[in-house]
């Protein structure tokens, strides 16, 4: 018996190690990914890992891919989409086999980017040409390029918010709330939807960082700050807006079962006058209203309401990045895609996106912002890596859903505690992990 | 009679092997999936690893000994309550329909389809019919209001509601499968039994309380025991329709928010380890308590 005992330890004992062996070492085949010289002399077949489902699935994809094949002919473009792609992508990094093309799932560390991706050039060459480039590189490396930028802001349906006799943008977070209680009392739509249920469209207030003092730093400032939600602070602006905007009533009824899908269709037809997205979703909704038998125009895109010196700031972000795996057998083709995707594709065009080539135009949709003058700031990335430390340290999640769910539960009563008692509880919670993860 | 004689030479080898033959698929299929899970999840409660990264620093105990002093880890728990008093309603309800189904009644295998249907439903399009379900204005709402409940509840959005809520659902989609169970014993007492205790006098509560009672003992105390451990490892239906917010996270939500939101997998690996042995133990003092002993009709 004893015997037996002592053999399964051992069998246990080699599983454990060999799991460990395993996953131990990058083994990757190395090398960098060269832009080719002569189109026609590259070949290969490459896999593009997408998290665009919906153009895959609309056939959007293979006409970009049959685009590209008229430039580069022996190259075949193959995509693999994937539903939870942030989930299913950073488990796929454990393997060898995560495609040639894919997009960085945001929970990479920068500094493991060596590890996974192949080098695409040095980041003086590169930013000459790209925006974002600074986020994506490790050691004056860059590995990824973004797909495109996001400029921050609120989406609106224009007919609901002139109904409600409002003509100009809100420019403090007093006046929004005011524009709001006008809306609720004035026309049957529903001034504001937080979409809670999904999660996700709750984490776009976090991108509002920086709008309110018109202050590229305010990321890296983070990762030092022992009280980002002290009085006055951005944290505090932001969250305080949200939340009061949910105890006024002014948002539906019960966030707890609300979708994206029904709140998209919902602002295109004029039943919600706001959902506080990033300009990726006004295609979506323009779509949503086109579908829902209204007129697509009437979508309009606002700034946060704060404004610093007398303007407006927004902040443009990157979007996932695109890269290349270091386990590609065909770099020289994957890199192709990556260039010829940034550079040539219409794919920012197409959906109203703010292009990463810096000398890109800009769509239609970012043209109010131009006109009136809203200034675009891009947040400093320097502490990237010490912030999402921090988070993930200090269980907030500043980029995940609960901590703002709570704070609307909070608002709307459902939560025990009051606003003040939960900034001291995350200003306390933050401060704890940047004294044991900050360096 | 025909008594096996000698074993012919030659055959020995083989003969002795083949019922290792036969287990050789599952037994590789058990290791694969579940021996070895488990012990790479020690493994990893073990360090501080983050999922993804090459390099696996190993802590020792510091990730059970960060578990157990942070209370709020195992408040979660608390929601546990409400799946196990839904899982008690369960057990009753399966019992009750398992024993009116298992006499002669009208439509007796339509019924049996309608009560085990839900079970063979997909978890994920439960989670999103009962969205709507509970919505206000919804069909619930709908429902009530014919018997005069008017008015819209916030079935999800409550926090004194949304457990509740959640539990029935689990309730309903956990319901078929203890009927299925109980039914089977039920029907595994012989039926000449029943028409002696009737031709004895004894009626249908007799039966129940006399026979099938004892009869299906051992299915009873297996059905408890998936009840609880269900309970405290609840996570589909709670993750699907609210992903733990509003006060409804269960522990095995918890863990996978740790390890996959805030990249913290040793520690869920840790939290884990604590849940399989939370389950072990009430499991075993559910045995002690409730020994398994043969059952005895005759």
């Amino acid at each position: 018996m004893r015997q037996r005992s002592a053999a399964l330890l051992a069998a246990a004992l080699t599983a454990m190690t060999a799991v460990a062996a395993c996953s131990g070492g990058s083994g990757g085949t190395g090398g960098a990914a060269v832009a080719p010289s002569d189109p026609a002399s590259v070949s290969g077949d490459i896999t593009v890992l997408t998290h665009k489902t919906d153009l895959a699935a609309d056939g959007t994809l293979q006409r970009y891919a049959a685009e590209f094949n008229k430039v580069y002919p022996n190259v075949h473009v193959k995509f693999e989409a994937i539903v939870n792609y942030e989930g299913d992508v950073k488990i796929r990094l454990n393997s060898s086999s995560y495609g040639d093309v894919l997009m960085i799932p945001a929970a990479v560390p920068v500094a493991d980017y060596p590890r996974f991706f192949a080098p695409l050039g040095s980041s003086a060459e590169l930013d000459r040409k790209y925006r974002f480039v600074d986020g994506g590189g490790y050691d004056g490396q860059v590995y990824g390029l973004a797909i495109n930028g996001n400029a921050t802001g609120m989406v609106y349906n224009k007919a609901v918010w002139q109904q409600a006799g409002i003509t100009d943008w809100p420019t403090t977070p007093a006046e929004f709330r005011a524009d709001l209680q006008a809306i609720k009392s004035k026309t049957q739509a529903t001034p504001l939807y937080t979409i809670y249920h999904e999660g996700w469209p709750i984490t776009a207030w976090q991108s509002y960082l920086g709008e309110t003092g018109c202050d590229p730093g305010a990321g890296d400032a983070l990762a030092t700050d022992t009280a980002p939600w002290a009085a006055g602070k951005e944290l505090n602006r932001i969250d305080t807006l949200l939340y009061d905007v949910v105890h006024d009533q002014l948002t539906e009824k019960d966030p707890t079962t609300t979708t994206w899908d029904a709140a998209k269709s919902r602002l295109g037809t004029g039943k919600i006058g706001t959902l506080p997205l990033a300009s990726w979703a006004i295609s979506q909704l323009k779509a949503a209203a086109k579908a829902g038998g209204a007129d697509p125009s009437s979508i309009g895109f606002m700034p946060f309401p704060a404004q610093a010196d007398g303007h407006f700031c927004s902040v443009i972000s990157p979007d996932y990045r695109e890269a290349v795996s270091i386990h590609s057998k065909h770099k020289e083709a994957a890199r192709a895609w990556v260039d010829w995707f940034v550079d040539r594709s219409s794919y920012a065009q197409d959906q109203a996106l703010l292009p990463t080539l810096k000398a890109g135009a800009m769509p239609e949709e970012l043209k109010a912002y131009q006109d009136a003058g809203v200034r675009f700031i891009q947040l400093g990335q320097a502490k990237n890596a010490e912030v999402s430390k921090i988070d993930n340290q200090s269980e907030i999640g500043l980029n995940k859903p609960d901590y703002r769910q709570h704070l609307v539960d909070l608002a709307r009563g459902a939560g025990s505690g009051t606003l003040d008692g939960y900034f001291a509880e995350l200003n306390r919670k933050w401060a704890a992990a940047v004294k044991t993860a900050g360096s | 009679m025909h008594r096996p004689t000698r074993r012919r030479p030659g055959r020995g080898l083989l003969a002795r092997s083949t019922p290792w033959l036969f287990l050789a698929v599952p037994l590789a299929l058990l290791v694969t999936f579940t021996y070895t899970p488990v012990f790479s999840m020690l493994f990893y409660s073990l360090t501080s690893w983050d999922g993804f990264s090459p390099q696996k620093e190993f802590v020792g105990q510091a990730n059970y000994t960060e578990l157990f002093t942070r209370p709020d880890l195992f408040q979660v728990f608390f929601v546990s309550l409400f799946y196990l008093a839904s899982g008690a309603v369960q057990m009753v309800l399966a019992l009750y329909f398992a024993t009116v189904l298992s006499f002669h009644v009208r439509f007796r295998n339509f019924f049996k389809g309608v009560l085990f249907f839900p079970y063979l439903v997909n978890g994920v399009a439960i989670g999103f019919v009962f969205l709507y379900f509970f919505q206000p204005g919804g069909t619930l709402d709908s429902v009530l209001g014919l018997f005069g409940a008017r008015g819209d509840h916030l079935w999800l959005g409550d926090p004194q509601l949304v457990n509740w809520s959640l539990a029935s659902v689990s309730l309903w989609r956990y319901l078929g499968l203890n009927f299925v169970l109980f039914l089977g014993a039920i029907q595994s007492v012989p039926g000449e039994i029943y028409e002696a205790a009737e031709l004895d006098g004894a009626n249908r509560w007799h039966q129940v309380r006399h026979i099938v009672l004892p009869g299906i003992r051992p299915v009873v105390s297996l059905s408890a025991i998936l009840v609880v451990s269900g309970s405290l490892s609840a996570f589909e239906i709670p993750y699907i329709m609210t992903g733990g917010a509003n006060g409804s996270t269960t522990f095995v939500i918890q863990t996978v928010k740790l390890a996959f939101q805030f990249n913290k997998v040793g520690l869920a690996s840790a939290a884990a380890v604590v849940l399989l042995a939370v389950v072990l133990l009430t499991t075993w003092i559910q045995r002690v308590l409730v020994p398994d002993e043969g059952v005895e009709l005759v």
